[in-house]
C-alpha cells in the first residue's frame, strides 16, 4: 500500500538510484554568504551535478528603477552589492551620465576613483576573510576586518554611511572631500603593504590552504569567456582583461597599474589574483592623492534630469567583475528601462561546472572563491 | 543616426534583408535584426566575427507597439575590444529561438528575461523561473504589471476584502 500523509492522499514518491543522494545546501547555510539554496546531486560525497535555487532575496530593484526620478533610483543600487556600495553607484552615476552626455569634472573624477579602489580593498578584504573561514583559518578574518574598518571610516567620513553609502552623485560628487582625505588614505596604504605581506605569511604557503584551494574548481579560459564570467575569476584563469584597462571610465587611464594573471584558474590562483589586486588598488590610491586636481565637483546638470531618448550600456570593473548598466530613455524625468548586468549572477552560473566531480566540502570553497553577493545575484 | 561601416557591410552581405536597422547611439553599434534568424547571426557573430562573450541578455517592453518587446543581446569581443547589441522585435506570445547553444551563459539570462517578461524562448534546455517562485502570476518587469497587482490579488484572496493600498 503506497505512503499516505495526514490528508489521507496518496504522497509522491521519488525514487532514487541506489547511489544517488539530493542534498540541499542552504537556504540558511553560513558558507553560501547570504540565502543560497545548491541542490547537490551526490554520489556518495561527490558532486554529479548541482543546481542552483535563487531569488531569496529579489526585490524587483529594475522594477522600482521605472517608478523612481533618475537621482532617486541611485541610492536603490548602493544595496545590491552591499560589500562594495561605491562601486555600484559610481556605474549607475556613469551610465546616466554617458545617457545625457555630460562628463564629471576632473577632480570629481579622481575622488571617485580613490574611493572606488578602497572599496574594492575593502571588498576583496571582506571577501578574503570569509572565505578562509570557510576552509577553516578564523585568524585571517580578525586582520582582514581591521583593515577594512579603517577603509570604512574613510568612508564615514566622507559622506556619513559605511555600507551603503550613496557616495557620488550623477554629474560628479555632492559632497567635497574633507580636509584630511589624502592623509587617511595615504596612512592606510602606507601600513597596508605590510598587512598584505601578513595575510600573505598566514595563507600562501600554509599546507591546509594550498591543499584545500589547489586543483579546485578549476575553470579553462575557454569555457570562462563562454560562460560570461568576469572579474578575477576570469583572470586566474588566464585572460588578461579588466574594464580598467579595456574601457578605462573615471580617471584611471592617468595611472599606472598592472593587471594580475594566473594560468591554471583554480581557487589557489583566484585567491593570489585578489591579493595582488589588493596591492594594485594600494598602488593606484598612491598615485591619485599625489595630484587631486583643483576645481568644481559637480558638472553642469540641472536638479531636474531628463536625458534625451536613447539607451546606453556602460560597465565598469566592479571587485566582483563585470557591472553593467542598461539604461533606456523615453525623454521623461524616469528612466524607461534600467537593466543592471550583476557580476555575480553570471559568475555564479558557472558554479555547476566548477563543482561536478569534486566533494561536498570543496563546494563551499568554490562558492567562496566566486565572491558572490546574494543581494546582487537577486536584485 | 544610421550606421554603415565595414561590420555592418559584413552582416549586410550574409544575410541581407534579416539586418534591419543599423545605427550608432553614443558610440554604441546596434544592429536591429530578424527574430527568425536571430540564431544564425548569434553564430555568425560569434564565430566569424569574435564577439566570444554575451555581457547581457535583456528585455524592454513598449506595450503600445505592434510588436511590443525588444530583445536586447549585449556582446562583447575580446579580440576587438568591442561591443554590439543586437536587437529583435517580438509580439507578444512570439516564440524566438534560443541562443544557449551559442553562449551558455545564455541559460540563466534567457530563463530570467522568461521570468520577468514571459517571453518564451524556443529549445531551451530548462525554461523555467530563475528569480521569482514558480507560482508566481504575471510577469513583473512587463509595462502593464501593476506594482500592487501581487498584492491586491493576495488581499483579495486571502483576507476576502479589497486591498486599501
Amino acid at each position: 500500500m503506497p505512503p499516505s500523509d495526514i490528508r489521507g492522499s496518496n504522497v509522491e514518491t521519488t525514487v532514487l538510484g541506489a547511489d544517488e543522494i539530493i542534498l540541499n545546501m542552504g537556504p540558511q547555510h553560513p558558507s553560501t554568504h547570504g540565502v543560497l539554496r545548491v541542490k547537490l546531486f551526490l554520489d556518495g560525497e561527490k558532486v554529479v551535478k548541482s543546481e542552483c535555487v535563487i531569488g531569496y532575496l529579489h526585490r524587483g530593484v529594475e522594477k522600482i528603477a521605472e517608478h523612481r526620478s533618475y537621482q532617486q533610483f541611485a541610492p536603490y543600487v548602493d544595496r545590491m552589492d552591499y560589500v562594495a556600495a561605491v562601486s555600484n553607484g559610481l556605474g549607475y552615476c556613469e551610465a546616466v551620465e554617458k545617457l545625457m552626455g555630460v562628463e564629471a569634472p576632473p577632480r570629481a573624477r579622481v575622488i571617485r576613483t580613490i574611493l572606488t579602489e578602497m572599496q574594492r580593498i575593502a571588498s576583496h578584504l571582506f571577501w578574503l576573510g570569509t572565505h578562509a573561514l570557510d576552509i577553516g583559518a578564523l585568524t585571517p578574518l580578525f586582520y582582514c576586518l581591521r583593515e577594512r574598518e579603517e577603509i570604512l571610516k574613510i568612508f564615514e567620513k566622507y559622506c556619513g554611511a559605511r555600507l551603503t553609502t550613496h557616495a557620488f552623485r550623477i554629474g560628479g560628487l555632492q559632497y567635497e572631500a574633507y580636509d584630511e582625505l589624502e592623509k587617511d588614505v595615504e596612512r592606510f596604504c602606507q601600513g597596508f603593504d605590510k598587512r598584505v605581506d601578513e595575510y600573505e605569511a598566514l595563507l600562501t604557503q600554509n599546507r591546509i590552504w594550498v591543499g584545500r584551494t589547489k586543483g579546485i574548481g578549476i575553470i579553462s579560459a575557454a569555457d570562462a569567456i563562454a560562460m560570461g564570467v568576469t572579474g578575477p575569476v576570469l583572470r586566474a584563469s588566464g585572460v588578461e582583461w579588466d574594464l580598467r584597462k579595456a574601457a578605462p571610465y573615471a580617471a584611471y587611464d592617468q595611472y599606472k597599474f598592472k593587471i594580475p594573471t594566473e594560468k591554471t584558474g583554480d581557487t589557489y590562483d583566484r585567491y593570489l589574483v585578489r591579493m595582488e589586486e589588493m596591492r594594485q588598488s594600494r598602488l593606484i590610491c598612491l598615485q591619485a592623492i599625489e595630484n587631486i586636481p583643483a576645481g568644481p565637483i559637480l558638472g553642469k546638470v540641472g536638479k531636474v534630469l531628463k536625458p534625451p531618448p536613447g539607451e546606453v550600456y556602460h560597465a565598469i570593473e566592479a571587485p566582483k567583475g563585470e557591472l553593467g548598466y542598461y539604461i533606456v530613455s523615453d525623454g521623461t524625468t524616469q528612466p524607461y528601462r534600467v537593466r543592471i548586468r550583476p557580476p555575480s549572477l553570471i559568475n555564479l552560473e558557472a558554479l555547476d561546472q566548477m563543482i561536478r566531480g569534486h566533494l561536498v566540502a570543496d563546494v563551499v570553497a568554490i562558492i567562496g572563491t566566486l565572491d558572490i553577493v546574494l543581494g546582487e545575484v537577486d536584485r | 543616426m544610421p550606421l554603415n561601416n565595414e561590420l555592418v557591410q559584413r552582416y549586410k552581405a550574409r544575410f541581407g534583408e534579416a539586418i534591419r536597422e543599423a545605427w550608432i547611439d553614443r558610440k554604441q553599434a546596434i544592429l536591429v535584426v530578424a527574430p527568425e534568424q536571430l540564431l544564425e547571426i548569434a553564430q555568425f557573430s560569434r564565430d566569424d566575427e569574435k564577439f566570444d562573450m554575451l555581457s547581457d541578455l535583456t528585455a524592454v517592453d513598449w506595450p503600445k507597439r505592434e510588436k511590443r518587446f525588444d530583445l536586447v543581446l549585449i556582446l562583447y569581443s575580446f579580440a576587438k575590444n568591442e561591443r554590439l547589441r543586437l536587437k529583435a522585435l517580438l509580439g507578444e506570445g512570439e516564440p524566438v529561438t534560443t541562443v544557449e547553444g551559442v553562449w551558455p551563459t545564455a541559460n540563466w539570462l534567457e530563463r530570467e528575461c522568461y521570468d520577468m517578461f514571459g517571453i518564451v524562448f524556443a529549445g531551451h534546455s530548462n525554461l523555467k523561473r530563475l528569480l521569482l517562485p514558480e507560482e508566481w502570476q504575471g510577469f513583473p518587469l512587463r509595462k502593464d504589471y501593476d506594482i500592487l497587482q501581487q498584492d491586491e490579488a493576495w488581499v483579495r484572496e486571502n483576507l476576502g476584502i479589497e486591498s486599501g493600498q
